[in-house]
């Protein structure tokens, strides 16, 4: 099953658009949730095209381009995106005119922009790319979808390469809704304190990635993705524990020859305790955190691997994101597994190597 | 990526019946189920016809025994119910027994609740159960939940392709040994949010739809889930159960022209047909029966049209949309079509496309107007494009 990660572009939270970087400077985010830095997009879309597109399409355009180029792909194989929430700007605009109007005097834009397919369609239509093209929308297993689906393509000899990727967007409107669950933190802290905070919820944040895979390994590639895989609704601590140990195993590994784990801790004391649990009694090796960089979202997952990716082509792991700082040694970076749960329901395990 | 895929059980609830044999009982009764608007609260009620579900939110929990005090979508209990026939009817007794997957298609997701609570989601704490049903994955997950599904969930979401595409997935899942079977198919229900939409773009016929004639003034919206129970060839051999057809093809292709059109000679849809023929290794005069996507706009008819014409050359299938039959169910669709694509299959049938009076002027085909029976069906094409050029062909042949 696996491939090879080529090319990536990251839009998040932190300055990711240059790949040479890792994480050097670190955006603390004071808001009620985490915005993404936006590029200049002038370098990936037309002045024309960038009038009519709302943000989360050009974050996604420019994001792809991003990876291709850095991939030196023109034309791939496959296009495929997950969201767990679509493009949320948009919606809220059709909505609240469909609502606020009566169902009368309406403009079709939002809509038409509102479907979740938009940006793989978008982007099909930016690189003029007629090939194999899906959309996933299913909470934590959104961008994990569209990943396995592009591994089988490549595997299945239907694409030789693939352009993957994770988007979700955060709008005040809709924070303003999600804050009456119990999912997100309702206090205001500091993106970097968020696991200080020992509180039911997360904080919020948003991202684009998209990932260009191949089937072969070429000069300039980041990693490798031996494999994915999802569980769903684990009854507890064990069936997390066996699936991990039989994922490896699956793949050759033990966990003794893992040598990072990447954890989605976000801070909720609700959910958290498997993260800790893990680290503290099942793996023995240094350990990963992103979400205080990244904000929490459908599709946290993606930016959990961008980090994994990241540290293998750095061989090294940012003293931001070092999780256990007191217990991190220096070693070499080979086998990298990404731990994330979304809400408890949907847990994914990501398996890097170099 | 040698194994085979077959299908062993079939859900379908729709505007025209509320599980298979009352489906297949309105086709051949020609039983439309357009018809002025009753249970969506829209002010188009009068003007714009859909093809709804005949039961409330109520009578479907009812129905099902389900728990009121849960937030459950209309996307929900259609797909619910769907699913759950298919798994019966695939005489599936112990869902674990072999590792089972649910695949299912949505665009809309919980927009049903969010627009009728919205406004009280902003500036009140009611009704906040229904924050967490708005997005496309909790309807699968109920559905997961009620039928015992645990080792795979997933959610397709490109628009009116997304059954089909599930329906993809899930036999290239099963073909690289990842599952044994899967459930898999779309569900959609009615909203304001996409009825007016989808005015907006001015592709809504006022009068019920008339799909493939010279006449045709746009889609009618419609209701409705449906799915497949697909499995590997080792779980059909092992268990020995019934097999209904076979999934001998699979294609998808971007159309990569417009986010709501498509080009006027169909190339996307082309391909995507293309791709699933040739993958079946069947030759196009082999296929009997094509249940086009033919929606009933000027622009869908025209480019698939366009498109078979291209592909089939002199030898043109026999024909027909049913979308006059269950309107345009848009995530549904794809499972909708391929429910009914296997029971043409199983009972030798080509359905009827109604309302069809004058061919249209680009073609060279009408489509089937009059059901056909004791035919020969052995492979059947059926299409499925969505928004966002997003089109997808399925092949289904008899075993």
């Amino acid at each position: 099953m696996e491939v090879y990660i080529k090319g990536i572009g990251n839009i998040s939270p932190q300055h990711t658009t240059d790949n040479s970087k890792f994480l050097d400077e670190v955006i603390n985010h004071e808001h009620d949730f985490l915005s993404c830095i936006e590029p200049n997009y002038k370098e990936f879309i037309s002045p024309i095209q960038l009038r009519r597109m709302s943000k989360l399409i050009k974050m996604g355009i420019s994001a792809s381009k991003m990876s291709l180029r850095d991939a030196g792909i023109d034309n791939p194989g496959a296009i495929i995106t997950g969201t767990g929430l679509g493009l949320v700007g948009d919606t809220e605009k059709f909505l609240n005119q469909v609502i606020d109007s009566n169902e009368e005097f309406l403009a079709p834009t939002a809509f038409i922009q509102s479907t979740h397919n938009t940006i793989s369609g978008q982007v099909a239509i930016a690189l003029k790319c007629f090939n194999y093209n899906n959309t996933y929308s299913h909470r934590g297993f959104s961008f994990e979808s569209a990943l396995l689906d592009a591994m089988l393509l490549i595997n299945d000899n239907d694409a030789e390469n693939a352009l993957v990727g994770g988007f979700d967007e955060i709008t005040p409107e809709h924070h303003s809704i999600i804050k009456k669950t119990r999912w997100v933190k309702n206090e205001k802290i500091k993106s970097i304190d968020l696991l200080q905070q020992k509180t039911q919820g997360t904080i919020v944040g948003e991202g684009v990635i998209f990932f260009t895979l191949t089937g072969k390994e070429e000069p300039g590639t980041y990693a490798i993705i031996k494999n994915i895989k999802t569980i769903y609704k684990p009854e507890n601590h064990q069936e997390i524990e066996s699936k991990i140990e039989q994922f490896l195993a699956e793949n050759g590994l033990t966990k003794d020859e893992i040598d990072l784990v990447v954890l989605g801790v976000n801070g909720n004391i609700d959910t958290d305790d498997i993260y800790y649990h893990l680290a503290d009694n099942f793996f023995d090796t240094n350990y990963a955190y992103f979400k205080h960089l990244s904000g929490d979202y459908h599709t946290a997952g993606s930016f959990g691997m961008w980090l994994a990716a990241q540290a293998i082509k750095h061989q090294k792991v940012p003293e931001t994101a070092r999780f256990k700082k007191e217990s991190f040694t220096d070693k070499p970076i080979k086998n990298v597994l990404v731990y994330n749960h979304f809400r408890n329901i949907d847990h994914s395990l990501y398996l890097l190597t170099q | 990526m040698s194994k085979r895929v077959f299908v062993t059980g079939i859900g379908i609830i729709s505007g025209i019946g509320r599980n298979v044999e009352e489906n297949l009982q309105a086709i051949r009764q020609k039983k439309s189920g357009i018809g002025k608007i009753k249970y969506l609260n829209t002010n188009h009620k009068d003007t714009i016809p859909a093809s709804e579900v005949k039961l409330s939110n109520d009578e479907l929990m009812d129905w099902y025994g389900l728990d009121k005090k849960q937030p459950y979508t209309r996307a929900t209990l259609l797909g619910l119910i769907a699913a759950h026939e298919a798994v019966q009817k695939a005489q599936i007794k112990d869902i674990r027994q072999y590792r089972t997957g649910l695949i299912s298609g949505t665009t809309v997701g919980g927009m049903d609740k969010s627009e009728h609570f919205y406004k009280d989601l902003l500036t009140t704490d009611k009704h906040i159960q229904y924050i967490e049903t708005h997005d496309c994955g909790d309807s699968t997950e109920k559905i997961a939940d009620f039928l015992g599904v645990k080792d795979f969930v997933s959610t397709t979401s490109t628009a009116c392709s997304s059954a089909a595409n599930s329906i993809l997935l899930g036999s290239r899942m099963i073909k690289n040994n990842l599952l044994d079977r899967v459930i898999a198919g779309g569900t959609e229900s009615l909203t304001k949010y996409h009825l007016n939409g989808f005015n907006t773009l001015m592709i809504l016929d006022r009068e019920p739809c008339k799909p493939f004639d010279e006449n045709r003034k746009g889609l009618n919206l419609g209701e409705g889930a449906a799915f497949l129970v697909i499995e590997s060839e080792d779980v059909v051999k092992t268990t020995g159960k019934k097999v209904l057809c076979e999934l001998t093809g699979y294609g998808n292709s971007c159309e990569a022209f417009h986010q709501t059109a498509s080009t006027p000679e169909g190339k996307g849809a082309y391909m995507a047909m293309k791709e699933a023929l040739d993958r079946s290794g069947l030759k196009p005069e082999q296929i009997d029966y094509i249940n086009a996507h033919g929606t009933g706009t000027e622009n869908n008819d025209l480019s698939e049209g366009r498109a078979i014409e291209k592909l089939f050359g002199d030898n043109i299938p026999k024909i027909s949309s049913t979308k006059a039959f269950t309107g345009h169910t848009t995530s549904g669709a794809g499972g909708i079509e391929a429910v009914l694509s296997v029971l043409a299959i199983t009972h030798n049938l080509i359905f009827p496309n109604l309302n069809f009076s004058e061919q249209m002027k680009e073609l060279n085909f009408r489509p089937v107007t009059e059901l056909l029976e004791n035919i020969k069906v052995d492979h059947v094409l059926s299409n499925s494009f969505g928004f966002g050029g997003n089109n997808s062909a399925l092949i289904f042949s008899r075993y």
